[in-house]
């Protein structure tokens, strides 16, 4: 059995590191009422942006628009939303593995990586493009329209042809979805795929869509539009799903520490009691020896 | 009465602005200002600056609505507003001044004047002052 002082001291360790843990629960609570109030605003928009766009290019019969087709050079570019930090259980190993074992696995990826974690995971096996780390700690949509404007900038120069985003969505505080979503080109294909299990009018997409101004001119801004709030929405879910999965990684941290501390108090009384009893024995049989 | 509404959504990237049965609506796009009334045909418009004007069986409201687009179809209108805000919202000062810088710089314009730049912030700047005084 291990001595008493080791016990001690092992205890004491666990201590300090449930205490550290306890911290960082509290802090990311704090952070996930914030994020998550802000998630659940902003969703609307992000779900209808995506509906409605698919719902506008439904109706619509022949486009022939630049960011409507896919080029024919150029890798496939990913847009990557993970944190900056780790101590977050599963959440960046599960976006990153999204990409590493999914349907992606074999195709020349271009990363734009949103997220230290999710960069220096995929950078020994693809080109990272460019890295936006610093906007995840706070999303603003100023830094979405950026990172939009050089991704349409990338796919019209023909060094991407398709764009994918994988972000973390944000169900609710114990349910988080790796997600991996194709925004560009957006093609007839995947929006059956998508609307498999909903049921939708025949007839509504029969009637042609009208544009004002012409369609060509209408996508164009409705395009980088559609791209950036859904690269805002997404990252505005990563970090309320990040601070959602901190904290539950943090609260199992604890209540694993706790767990040790019992054992650790049981074995140290243990051992306490049976070098108590070892010193009685011994000052009795000194003092038997002397009579 | 009731026959003549239909569903109107404005949703903006904060909040959901306005959901509700309408009978018209009518707002500014970038081809001029459009009323839109049930039945209309689908379309899908870009907003320029301007007035958005609601009609509801409870009354008119207005609102400053200023950039995004809009899905018209026969049964329902969806907004994607980037800005809209109510009357009480606005900050009249601020827009005096917005408007009174936008249209210094168009006055006083230079080769490097953001041309485009300066005339929208003049638009938006003249929407919320004009629903501000309705």
């Amino acid at each position: 059995m291990a001595s008493m002082r080791d016990i001690k001291r092992r205890k004491g360790s666990i201590q300090s590191t449930q205490q550290i843990t306890k911290a960082m629960k509290l802090v990311s609570t704090v952070k996930l009422q914030r994020a998550k109030s802000n998630a659940e605003k902003s969703k609307t928009y992000f779900h209808a942006m995506y509906e409605t766009v698919h719902s506008i290019l439904k109706k619509t019969k022949n486009l022939d628009h630049k960011y409507l087709k896919s080029g024919e050079t150029g890798k496939k570019a990913v847009i990557v939303i993970t944190s900056n930090r780790g101590l977050a259980g599963g959440y960046n190993s599960n976006v990153v593995k999204l990409i590493t074992q999914g349907s992606l696995k074999n195709e020349d990826l271009a990363i734009y990586a949103i997220g230290k974690k999710g960069k220096e995971a995929l950078s020994k096996k693809y080109e990272i493009a460019e890295d936006y780390s610093d906007c995840i700690e706070e999303p603003v949509y100023a830094e979405a329209m950026r990172i939009s404007a050089r991704l349409l900038k990338d796919f019209e120069e023909g060094k991407i042809n398709e764009i994918y985003l994988a972000y973390t969505g944000f169900k609710n505080t114990v349910s988080h979805i790796p997600t991996l979503l194709k925004l560009l080109p957006i093609d007839s294909g995947d929006e059956i795929m998508a609307d498999a299990g909903t049921e939708f009018s025949e007839e509504d997409d029969k009637v042609l869509m009208n544009f004002e101004p012409e369609e060509e001119e209408a996508l164009d801004l409705l395009i980088p539009k559609y791209i950036t709030s859904l690269i805002y929405g997404s990252m505005i879910e990563a970090v309320a799903a990040e601070n959602g999965a901190r904290m539950q990684a943090m609260d199992s941290a604890t209540s694993n520490a706790e767990e040790m501390i019992d054992k650790l108090t049981l074995m140290y009384n243990r051992a306490r009691q049976s070098s108590i009893t070892q010193e009685l024995t011994e000052i009795i049989a000194g003092a038997n020896a002397i009579s | 009465m009731a026959d003549n509404l239909f569903k109107l959504r404005i949703i903006t990237p904060e909040r959901t602005f306005f959901e509700g049965d309408v009978s018209m609506v009518e707002f500014n796009t970038t081809e001029g200002e459009v009323g839109i009334l049930k039945g209309h045909i689908p379309l899908t418009v870009v907003i320029a600056p301007g007035i958005i004007t609601i009609t509801d069986e409870s009354g008119v409201r207005e609102a400053a609505l200023h950039a995004g687009f809009a899905e018209v179809l026969q049964d329902g209108v969806v907004i994607m507003a980037e800005i809209i805000e109510w009357p009480q919202e606005i900050d009249l000062d601020r827009a005096k001044e917005a408007r009174d810088r936008a249209e210094e710089r168009l006055r006083t314009k230079t080769p490097e004047t953001d041309i485009a730049r300066a005339e929208t912030a003049l638009q938006r700047a003249v929407a919320r002052i004009n629903v501000f005084n309705k």
